[in-house]
């Protein structure tokens, strides 16, 4: 019980003890997080690219514009929600983060520490997709000349979306968490250019003006020009720095939620 | 012997608030002693707590453990100190094993030192049986051992614990208690808040009142009760006359002289060391008890010739020594609940 025994405070081990924690969770329940990850954009793919394709009301075309805005939408819904729906259950019901919030390294690293949880999960869940794609699809569209651009805009977009978690996770109340869907979760999921390229709403101008402030329509449209070029998309180093504005805008929201919720 | 905790003209005020929930507050802890911080629901002790493991930004005034000052360098000081609060806030992801190893892991020990110290706290907490089971099984009692587990595993030099035995059955408490007598032999510094006047006798080297976020009066709990020396509590259960109201004997009572004071309890229970008096007793029969300037024994006849008087029907006569409870009541006129 002296001094001596103590190790020297380290953050930065700290700070990869609370990051391996949630890896090791994750590990731990990974058939969960591959069910909670592939189930829906499964089901999108099927149906709207197989079952309409099959009765010939989409081309063929047109699934390999959506596998592409898959990616994209589970990519950033997979970041979201690694954050704000635990986070919300640990700051209330649970209280189980206060073992972390005492542990001998800033409040604020416990928060970049779920940004990193989450950019880790959902590169997975973005790289899981396309042997999804393809499995459903039969053929996934390939381009490796747009690889790095894909890789880029896919960890850009999992920060925004891990950073739109933690804002939502830290302001949304917990007697709300059930009308989150609702108002947040199936707006961004429909404005996001998922499935349709942004170019293609020229005659629908109101509604290209409210998909340009879905910080998800950027990612949609540079893992397109990444992986599809010929659809028209908006120019790639555009898509990159909406998702950097995105980020930062929402890393500051979520952050400080954060620490009015962990130090009162 | 420098402090191991101190609080100096602490203050804290929650936006929106009109009153502060500390308000100026100041003490001192030795090493290697228990201090309880004794006080009602809302009196300001877990806001305390609070500021002194890093929660709670203090509004003004200092705080620091082990020499750190935890407003300046709370990274620091969180290595110093352990917390067990109220409630369970155990990681349910994991085992019990793993709530004690990977705390240690946060607090940078090697996987060697950390298997080790938890396998050596888990089964002196009587939990090695139960170690990797889920921790949603636990009872209320285990996962509070438990939590004392974790917190001694990155050795704290000072423990807070937030009401440490609310809602423990009595074999658990007795456990708890014993558990944190030898962490203070140890040289663990504790800590504790209580709003139960039992355990912050049985417990505390020295005992801080609080009220409304104020030190009402600080010292060993035999020293505080003798503040009240010379006075003794007279206490009698009764069942009154079916016109009659408990104020109206209340009234009657103090109006002998030597009588102080009198306040309703909870009629049943409402011994002198195991009571908890409850603001609301209930009504017939009910418990009173009288503050009494010199020797109860003494003023016995007039009291039971009065409650004669108004047909009250007397059931049990206790004669005692004033308890902590007393005295809290003593400087705010109020029971603790």
């Amino acid at each position: 019980m002296t001094t001596a025994e103590l190790p020297a405070p380290s953050v930065w081990r700290a700070f990869r003890a609370i990051l391996w924690r949630d890896l090791f969770v994750t590990g731990k329940e990974f058939w969960v997080f591959l069910v909670q990850v592939a189930l829906q954009p499964l089901f999108m793919l099927f149906i709207f690219a197989r079952v309409l394709g099959a009765g010939g009301y989409v081309t063929e075309d047109y699934a390999h514009l959506l596998l592409p805005g898959i990616v994209a939408l589970t990519a950033f819904l997979t970041a979201l929600q690694t954050v704000a729906f635990p986070l919300i259950m640990e700051f209330s019901f649970t209280k189980e983060i206060e073992d972390r919030l005492l542990a001998p390294l800033p409040t604020m690293m416990v928060a970049f520490e779920k940004l990193v949880l989450a950019i880790t999960r959902a590169m997975v869940a973005a790289v899981l997709m396309f042997p999804v794609g393809a499995l459903v699809l039969g053929s996934a569209p390939w381009n490796p000349s747009g690889l790095g651009l894909l890789l880029v805009a896919l960890f850009l977009g999992t920060w925004v979306g891990g950073a739109i978690g933690l804002a939502v996770g830290t302001l949304v109340p917990p007697n709300r968490i059930s009308i989150m869907f609702a108002v947040i979760l199936t707006p961004l999921m429909f404005t996001g250019a998922v499935q349709y390229p942004w170019m293609s709403l020229e005659s629908l101008r109101w509604f290209q003006v409210v998909t340009a402030f879905n910080p998800l329509t950027y990612l949609s449209e540079a893992v397109r020009a990444a992986v599809v070029p010929d659809v028209p998309h908006i120019a790639p180093w555009l898509c990159l720095l909406g998702l950097v504005v995105g980020g930062t805008i929402f890393t500051i929201i979520g952050v400080r939620g954060f620490m009015k919720r962990a130090i009162s | 012997m420098n402090p191991e905790v101190e609080v100096r003209e602490l203050v804290k005020r929650y936006p929106k608030r009109e009153a502060n929930a500390v308000d100026g507050l100041s003490f001192t802890v030795a090493p290697g002693e228990i201090f309880g911080l004794l006080g009602p629901n809302g009196a300001g002790k877990s806001t305390t707590i609070g500021v002194l493991t890093t929660r709670v930004k203090a509004t003004s005034g200092n705080a620091s453990v082990a020499g750190i000052d935890v407003v300046a360098d709370p990274v620091r000081a969180r290595r110093m100190l352990a917390v067990v609060p109220q409630g369970s806030n155990l990681d349910r992801s994991l085992t019990p094993r793993q709530n004690l190893t990977f705390h240690a892991a946060y607090h940078g020990y090697t996987p060697e030192h950390r298997n080790s110290r938890a396998a050596k706290l888990l089964e002196e907490f009587g939990l090695d049986s139960q170690a990797d089971v889920k921790v949603d099984w636990y009872s209320g009692g285990m996962a509070q051992r438990l939590m004392i587990a974790r917190s001694m595993m990155h050795s704290p030099r000072v423990l807070f614990l937030d009401e440490p035995t609310s809602g423990l059955d009595p074999q658990s408490r007795l456990f708890m208690w014993e558990r944190v007598r030898e962490l203070r032999d140890q040289g663990v510094t504790v800590v504790l808040t209580t709003h139960d006047m039992d355990e912050a006798a049985e417990m505390s080297d020295r005992v801080g009142i609080v009220d409304h976020g104020r030190l009402l009066a600080m010292d060993t709990p035999t020293a505080l009760t003798s503040t009240l020396r010379g006075k003794s509590v007279l206490e009698v259960t009764i069942a009154k006359a079916a016109t009659d109201t408990t104020d109206g004997v209340m009234a009657a009572l103090v109006a002998i002289a030597g009588i102080e004071r009198a306040e309703a309890v909870a009629s049943d229970g409402g011994s002198f060391n195991g009571g908890h008096p409850m603001a609301l007793a209930s009504d017939n029969p009910v418990t009173l008890r009288l503050y009494v300037e010199g020797r109860a024994a003494g003023l016995l006849g007039a009291t039971v010739s009065v409650l004669t008087g108004r047909g009250a029907e007397l059931s049990n006569v206790h004669i005692g020594e004033p308890s902590l409870e007393d005295v809290f009541i003593d400087l705010t006129g109020r029971s603790l609940r």
